[in-house]
């Protein structure tokens, strides 16, 4: 009996770990550490030259969101798994500010775990992007992904609008950001509503497609392309997105979250769909019946006719 | 009707300004329309953006059109030919349609001839009915939601508000050009097939006497 017990309790204890583990990683306890401090508007230590208790603010652009953390994709990192261990001790050694951060690549390149992300295709692309030529090495991963909080929308979401803010924000961080864009380039960020003056209902394309979508090359065997074109070669041809064979469909529609909703020729798509772009959401069902009522009443028409001519010419 | 040139005037001033700008309006309307719901037929070779901002002006000014045939309609005697008579509409309709697919050939007077008390025949006056006060209203509706995105209830279950809305929109259009298609040519039908065209922009319908009329005057 007490046998029976004890493996329905490991089952169940078993099934309680698989089930936390797939709703995500916790954060290692050892962050709480470093967190003590990075998580908060304000910190303290004990001065030892003063011997007091000190409080301090702190610097706004160290401060962590620990919520935002655990739900990134580095969610169940430690603290020192990237920084130096140096870090648990207080002050922090200035030279630990030349530290060599691992980059995306020193530990995805070749990665067979994440074989599907295709880091190495991805930093190819990458080099022949814009951000790239106009900044060289010094354009990393984390100016756009931040390690921290990153999180793949695109292959996890499936909410097109949450893939699109989500993305969107990405590249608004610096283009939008002064201080931020002028620590990669000299010159200032354009305006981007000005710049994207021409597009008609400029509001709701911004909050409906991702900026990506005109400005990279699309590249079929790829998620997101990082070949961020320059601005004189992004797409300005409404129809590429407002037809029936839309790029958007090699694009945002083409994770497999949300690729029930652009399937062609299926009812169910009809009745999932969460967006709608002129051109590119043609209804099959209702094409063909549009098409058959139009030629009925031209072949009506044409009907009626010969008989009024026949009928004329007697 | 005065007797000596046969002409009774039954489109008044109003009236024809109204119909030619609702006529040109829904025609830029469908044309924009097809090019902006099947780009890649690539039949009108106009640019997106352009026709997007036409399909937008133009609906704007035959919004604002219809509600002169509305209130026109209101407030004109005109409204007397729109309204709805259901006892014996069914016989009525079936009296016209069998005209025009048998009676017009076999050389029969046309059951509902116009005079100044009856412009329309039943068919015609309860399709105008329907497109005026059901199609066209539908398409107001739903194209100043798409003007105006942010009005629309975003989900209607998984469904996107602003597409169910849209898929209406263009149905409601669809449904008007084909009308547009039948209008145009029910109006050759007559003595000679520009007449009602003359007609809708001089005011004036020629009164062909019938045969009764002449056995009369003999």
């Amino acid at each position: 009996m007490s046998i029976l017990i004890r493996s329905i309790l490991l089952t169940a204890f078993l099934s309680v770990g698989i089930v936390s583990s797939g709703q995500g990683k916790e954060m290692p306890a050892e962050n709480s550490h470093c967190l003590s401090c990075h998580a908060k508007q304000t910190y303290s230590f004990y001065n030892d030259w003063l011997e007091v208790e000190t409080k301090r603010m702190m610097n706004p652009f160290y401060i962590l969101d620990s919520t935002l953390m655990v739900a990134g994709v580095h969610g169940g990192f430690s603290c020192t798994d990237c920084h130096s261990p140096d870090y648990e001790t207080y002050p922090h050694n200035a030279e630990l500010k030349l530290e060599p951060l691992a980059t995306c690549l020193d530990c995805h390149g070749g990665d067979e775990t994440y074989a599907d992300y295709q880091f190495d295709k991805i930093e190819e692309e990458f080099h022949k992007s814009v951000h790239f030529q106009q900044s060289g090495e010094s354009f990393t991963c984390s100016k756009c992904h931040n390690q921290h909080y990153y999180r793949a929308t695109a292959r996890t979401s499936n909410q097109v609008s949450e893939i699109v803010s989500y993305n969107n924000n990405m590249c608004l961080s610096c283009h939008d950001d002064v201080l931020k864009y002028q620590t990669v380039s000299s010159g200032e960020n354009p305006q981007l509503s000005q710049v994207h003056d021409w597009l008609p209902n400029q509001k709701l394309h911004f909050e409906n497609v991702r900026c990506i979508e005109c400005h990279t090359v699309v590249v079929d065997s790829f998620l997101v392309s990082h070949n961020i074109l320059p601005k004189e070669e992004a797409l300005r041809n409404c129809n590429d997105c407002h037809s029936s064979n839309s790029m958007l469909k090699a694009s945002l529609y083409k994770y497999e979250n949300l690729q029930a909703r652009s399937e062609e020729g299926k009812i169910g798509a009809i009745l999932t769909n969460e967006a709608y772009v002129i051109g590119a959401n043609q209804n099959p069902l209702l094409k063909l019946l549009s098409f058959i009522i139009f030629g009925l009443a031209v072949l009506g028409i044409a009907i009626h006719w010969i008989f009024r001519i026949v009928k004329k010419s007697k | 009707m005065t007797a000596e040139n046969n002409k009774i005037y039954l489109y008044p001033l109003w009236l024809r300004i109204w119909h030619g700008v609702n006529a040109l309006g829904i025609i830029l309307l469908i044309l924009t329309g097809i090019r902006l719901q099947y780009s890649e037929l690539s039949m009108l070779p106009m640019d997106f953006g352009l026709a997007v901002q036409m399909h937008n002006i133009v609906g704007v000014i035959v919004t604002l059109s219809y509600f002169v045939f509305f209130i026109g309609n209101l407030v004109t005697p005109n409204k007397k030919y729109y309204k709805i008579k259901p006892k014996g509409l069914v016989k009525r309709l079936t009296k016209q349609m069998n005209y025009y697919i048998s009676g017009l050939f076999k050389g029969e007077e046309s059951p509902f001839p116009i005079s100044e008390k009856r412009k329309f025949n039943p068919l015609q006056k309860y399709a105008y009915i329907f497109v005026m006060y059901c199609f066209v209203p539908l398409a107001i509706v739903t194209g100043i939601a798409l003007l105006f995105p942010e009005l629309i209830i975003e989900q209607v279950y998984s469904v996107s508000g602003i597409f169910l809305t849209a898929v209406l929109h263009g149905s409601v259009g669809f449904l008007i050009s084909i009308f547009l298609i039948i209008h145009l040519y029910v109006a050759s039908i007559g003595k000679n097939p520009l007449d009602n065209f003359r007609s809708i922009i001089n005011g004036y319908h020629d009164v062909h006497p019938t045969e009764k009329d002449k056995k009369k005057e003999k």
